[in-house]
């Protein structure tokens, strides 16, 4: 049983780890502020789970997996709320979204009418 | 009341599981401090089914398994798409609709939509969100409207989604 | 083993550190500081099992709350030129 616990806390770890990593790289990576804010959104949810899952398995069902639960949660309620206030802010202050294609919708304030 | 009854309830849990601690001194703090923040919620005028959505109950629950595998499945996807050598992006910024008729329903699917990796909810106004998307995967998986209806149906509002 | 789950967050933070510095915007800075700040958690958190005390899982909760506040206070700052409400009179141009 033990020895199962490990392997799979191993197993979150490493893949946290990996998600971490990429979701960094990511941010290094990619051309635009609003893409990079992607790479950013991997390290907030499923890097932080998995790390604290695996960090979980080696607590086992006590108090302190209970703490690693309300971080997750925490982590989870908050980061959206300041991706968003930080992508409105971008929005305000003026930096253009780099697009691909032809049908986007052009973003302003003062547009009201729904582009359907 | 019953919002801060249960807000009350809650506090004390989180309390009790944060501390971890059963002497009387701490409990009595503890009582103390759920009391006070009780109250001040209470003047604040924060306490309604905004603030603590309790009539959610369990459909909250297993919309946030389902939330949990979407986010693991789009995470997986962006996660590809950083470390190929090329990155095959396709960012685009598009408009979907909201049907929810509440604003909490509203606040739910945007932050479900920001939460999810390669979309990010980027304005919210008459019931319409604008979105970025990362690449034409996660918009399409967005504009089919499956989130939307599962929030729809969370928030307790079966609207007329099937008449329209 | 937590060593080494330290070390590739430590090597995530590096990545977020040098997005950071490059910018070129604020909003680029802002972002990879908030990417940084929940690296720091995961450390802490991490750390906490290696030396095997616990108590620093209450710092890395008190840390996640602070870093939204610090993240939102920042955005605001930047949108609204100051801590006040956001001004009415001027209306963005195209964008």
């Amino acid at each position: 049983m033990e020895i199962v616990l490990d392997i799979l806390s191993w197993l979150s770890l490493g893949l946290g780890c990996a998600l971490v990593i990429i979701g960094s790289l990511g941010l290094v990576r990619l051309p635009d502020m609003y893409t990079r804010m992607h790479a950013a959104g991997i390290t907030d949810t499923l890097g932080t789970m998995m790390v604290m899952l695996g960090l979980a398995f080696q607590a086992g069902l006590t108090l302190v997996t209970v703490k690693l639960a309300f971080i997750v949660l925490f982590v989870l309620y908050t980061s959206p709320v300041a991706t968003h206030a930080l992508a409105r802010a971008a929005l305000r202050g003026g930096l253009k979204p780099l697009t691909v294609g032809d049908d986007n919708v052009p973003v302003t304030r003062k547009e009201k009418e729904p582009a359907e | 009341m019953v919002h801060a009854l249960s807000l009350g309830g809650v506090l004390a849990v989180l309390w009790l599981l944060l501390s971890g601690y059963f002497k009387i001194l701490l409990l009595t703090l503890g009582v103390a401090s759920v009391a006070l923040t009780v109250l001040v919620a209470r003047r604040m005028d924060i306490v309604d089914h905004e603030g603590h959505p309790i009539h959610l109950g369990w459909r909250a629950v297993t919309y946030w398994l389902w939330l949990l595998k979407e986010i693991a499945k789009s995470a997986r996807d962006v996660a590809k798409i950083v470390v190929q050598r090329e990155m095959p992006i396709a960012p685009s910024v598009f408009r979907v609709k909201a049907t929810q008729k509440s604003e909490l329903g509203n606040v739910i699917y945007a932050n479900s939509i920001t939460l999810t990796p390669g979309t990010v909810t980027l304005e919210v106004e008459d019931g319409y969100l604008t979105v970025h998307a990362i690449d034409r995967g996660c918009r399409e998986g967005l504009e089919n409207g499956d989130m939307d209806r599962r929030v729809t149906h969370m928030a307790g509002e079966f609207a007329e989604e099937e008449k329209a | 083993m937590f060593a080494a789950a330290a070390a590739g967050v430590l090597v995530a933070m590096a990545l977020a550190l040098t997005r950071a510095c490059l910018g070129p915007s604020v909003f680029d800075r802002i972002l990879a500081v908030n990417s940084f700040s929940t690296l720091t958690i995961l450390l802490i958190a991490i750390h906490g099992f290696l030396t095997e005390r616990p108590e620093f899982l209450d710092i890395c909760l008190v840390y996640a709350l602070i870093n939204f506040i610090s993240t939102i206070a920042v955005t605001k700052y930047i949108e609204n030129r100051g801590f006040g409400p956001a001004p009415k009179e001027e209306e963005p141009g195209e964008v």
